[in-house]
C-alpha cells in the first residue's frame, strides 16, 4: 500500500478495522433481525429480560462490557473454555475476539433500527400475501424483509460505524496487539502515548474521518436507491 | 358453496351470524359501518379466528371450533380484495399479479395471465410500480392479483369505497364481468346501495353483528324500502 502513502502500521490498523467491522455487521445482522422479530412480533416469558440484555451494552461502560466478555469468553471463561477445548477456537487476544466485542457493542443500535422498520411494516400487506397462498416463511422473505430494507441499511451502517470506533470493550477483552487486535482507534491511542506520535495520530485521525464519511455516503446512496426503487 | 355459522365477541360487540349464499354470482354483505362486515369476511379468509361455529366451502371444512380446525389463510384458496388494495409496494405490477399465481401448481390454475391482464385492461401498467398507479388502476391490479391465484371464491371488502365516482365506473364493469367470465362466487361487502343494486344478485343484510334479512336482490327490493334510491 505504498502508493497511497500509508505506513505499515497504518495499513495494518486500517485493514484490521475494516475486517473487524465487516464481520461484526455480517455476523450480527441476522441475529439482530431475529431478535427484533422476537421483540416486536412475539409474546413470551422473559421478553422484558431479553430487551434489557440487548440494550445493556448501550448503557454499561464499555470497559465493563469488555471485562464481562473476558470473564465469559476468555481462555478460562465459562464459555471460552468450552470453545477452546472442544472447538479449538480462541477469542481472547485475537481479531475474532475484537469482532465479538465490536458486535456486542453495536448490537443495541442495530436492533433498535431494525425494530423500528419492522414496526413500520404494514400487517395488511402480510395478510394479503397469506390470502394469495404464501406461508409464513415465504411472507417473511418476500414481503416483510424487503420492506424492512431502510431500517436494515440504517442498522447496518450504525453498527459498522460503532464497530469502527469500538475502543473500551476491545482493549479490555482482546488488548492492544499490533497486527492482531490493534484497530484504528487503538493505534491512534497508542500513538498519543509515545513521544513524537502526534503526526502519526493526526494521520490516523484523518483516515478515521474519511472512513466514517465513506460509510455515511454509502448508506445514503443505498437508502436513495431503495426509495427510487419504491417510487418505480 | 359457502356455509358460514360463526360467533365472535370483540369487547361489547358480538357477531353472531349464519348464512349460506348461492353457489355462483355476487352475494352482497350489506349493512351500515360497524355492523361487523369486515370481521366476517376476515373470518372467512382465515385472518380472524371466530370464537365458535364453523365455516365450510364446497364441502371442505375451513374452520370448526368444535373440532379445533382453523385452516391458515394460505391453505384456503380464497381470493381477497381489500378496500385499500394492499399491493406490494416493492414489487412491479407484474410481480404483484404473479405473486399468488406462481405459488399454485400449473394444473390447478384456471385463470391465465394474459386473459386476466386483458380483461382488466392493465397491459400498459405491467412494468410500473404501485406508487405510480391511480386508485382505480390499483384496485384493478388487486383484483387481477387475487384472480390469478385461481381462488375458489373471491371476497371483496368495499373495493370501491376509496374511489371517486369516475374511478368507480372504471372498476365496476370488471367485477360483473369476472363472475360471468370465470364463474366463481363473489362475496361483496358494501354499504353503498348503488353498488349493490348494480352488482349483487343475492343479499345478506347485517345490523349490529346479526343477519336481519337475506334473499335475492329482487325479493328484498320488493320487501324492503332499504334499497330504495
Amino acid at each position: 500500500m505504498e502508493f497511497i502513502g500509508l505506513t505499515p502500521l497504518e495499513w495494518e490498523a486500517l485493514r484490521l478495522s475494516l475486517q473487524v467491522s465487516a464481520w461484526s455487521v455480517v455476523g450480527s445482522l441476522p441475529v439482530g433481525i431475529a431478535v427484533a422479530w422476537l421483540l416486536v412480533r412475539c409474546r413470551f416469558p422473559g421478553k422484558g429480560l431479553l430487551n434489557v440484555l440487548v440494550h445493556l451494552p448501550l448503557v454499561l461502560p464499555p470497559v465493563v462490557t469488555g471485562y464481562l466478555l473476558l470473564v465469559l469468553l476468555g481462555r478460562k471463561g465459562v464459555i471460552g473454555k468450552v470453545l477452546s477445548e472442544r472447538f479449538g477456537v480462541t477469542l481472547a487476544f485475537t481479531w475474532k475476539g475484537a469482532v465479538i466485542a465490536a458486535a456486542v457493542m453495536a448490537f443495541p443500535l442495530l436492533v433498535r433500527a431494525v425494530r423500528l422498520s419492522l414496526e413500520a411494516v404494514d400487517h395488511g400487506l402480510e395478510d394479503a400475501a397469506h390470502t394469495l397462498g404464501a406461508g409464513r416463511t415465504r411472507v417473511f422473505f418476500t414481503i416483510t424483509l424487503p420492506l424492512m430494507t431502510p431500517g436494515i441499511i440504517t442498522g447496518a451502517i450504525l453498527a459498522f460505524a460503532r464497530s469502527l470506533g469500538e475502543f473500551g470493550a476491545t482493549i479490555t477483552f482482546v488488548s492492544n496487539i499490533r497486527g492482531a487486535t490493534q484497530t484504528l482507534p487503538l493505534a491512534l491511542y497508542t500513538l498519543t502515548q509515545v513521544p513524537d506520535g502526534e503526526a502519526g495520530a493526526l494521520r490516523l485521525c484523518i483516515i478515521s474521518v474519511l472512513l466514517a464519511m465513506a460509510a455515511l455516503i454509502v448508506s445514503e446512496w443505498m437508502s436513495n436507491r431503495f426509495a427510487a426503487h419504491m417510487r418505480g | 358453496m359457502l356455509e358460514v355459522q360463526v360467533r365472535r365477541k370483540q369487547g361489547d360487540f358480538e357477531i353472531d351470524v349464519a348464512f349460506s349464499p348461492p353457489e355462483s354470482g355476487v352475494t352482497a354483505l350489506f349493512g351500515p359501518s360497524g355492523a361487523g362486515k369486515t370481521t366476517i369476511v376476515n373470518m372467512i379468509a382465515g385472518l380472524v379466528r371466530p370464537d365458535a361455529g364453523s365455516i365450510r366451502l364446497n364441502g371442505r371444512c375451513l374452520f370448526d371450533a368444535g373440532r379445533g380446525i382453523h385452516l391458515a389463510p394460505e391453505l384456503r384458496r380464497i381470493g381477497y380484495i381489500f378496500q385499500d388494495g394492499r399491493l406490494f409496494p416493492h414489487l412491479s405490477v407484474r410481480a404483484n399479479l404473479t405473486y399468488g399465481m406462481r405459488l399454485l401448481p400449473r394444473p390447478k390454475r384456471y385463470a391465465t395471465f394474459d386473459t386476466v391482464v386483458e380483461i382488466l385492461g392493465i397491459t400498459a401498467l405491467l412494468n410500473r410500480r404501485p406508487a405510480k398507479l391511480s386508485g382505480g388502476e390499483k384496485q384493478r391490479v388487486a383484483i387481477g392479483r387475487a384472480l390469478l391465484s385461481s381462488p375458489t371464491m373471491l371476497l371483496m371488502d368495499e373495493p370501491l369505497a376509496s374511489l371517486d365516482h369516475q374511478r368507480k365506473e372504471e372498476v365496476m364493469p370488471f367485477i360483473s364481468l369476472l363472475c360471468s367470465e370465470f364463474s366463481i362466487p363473489i362475496l361483496y361487502v358494501s354499504h353503498s346501495r348503488e353498488e349493490i343494486r348494480r352488482l349483487a344478485e343475492y343479499l345478506v343484510v347485517l345490523e349490529q353483528g346479526r343477519v336481519v334479512d337475506s334473499g335475492s336482490l329482487k325479493e328484498l327490493t320488493d320487501r324492503l324500502t332499504l334499497l330504495a334510491p
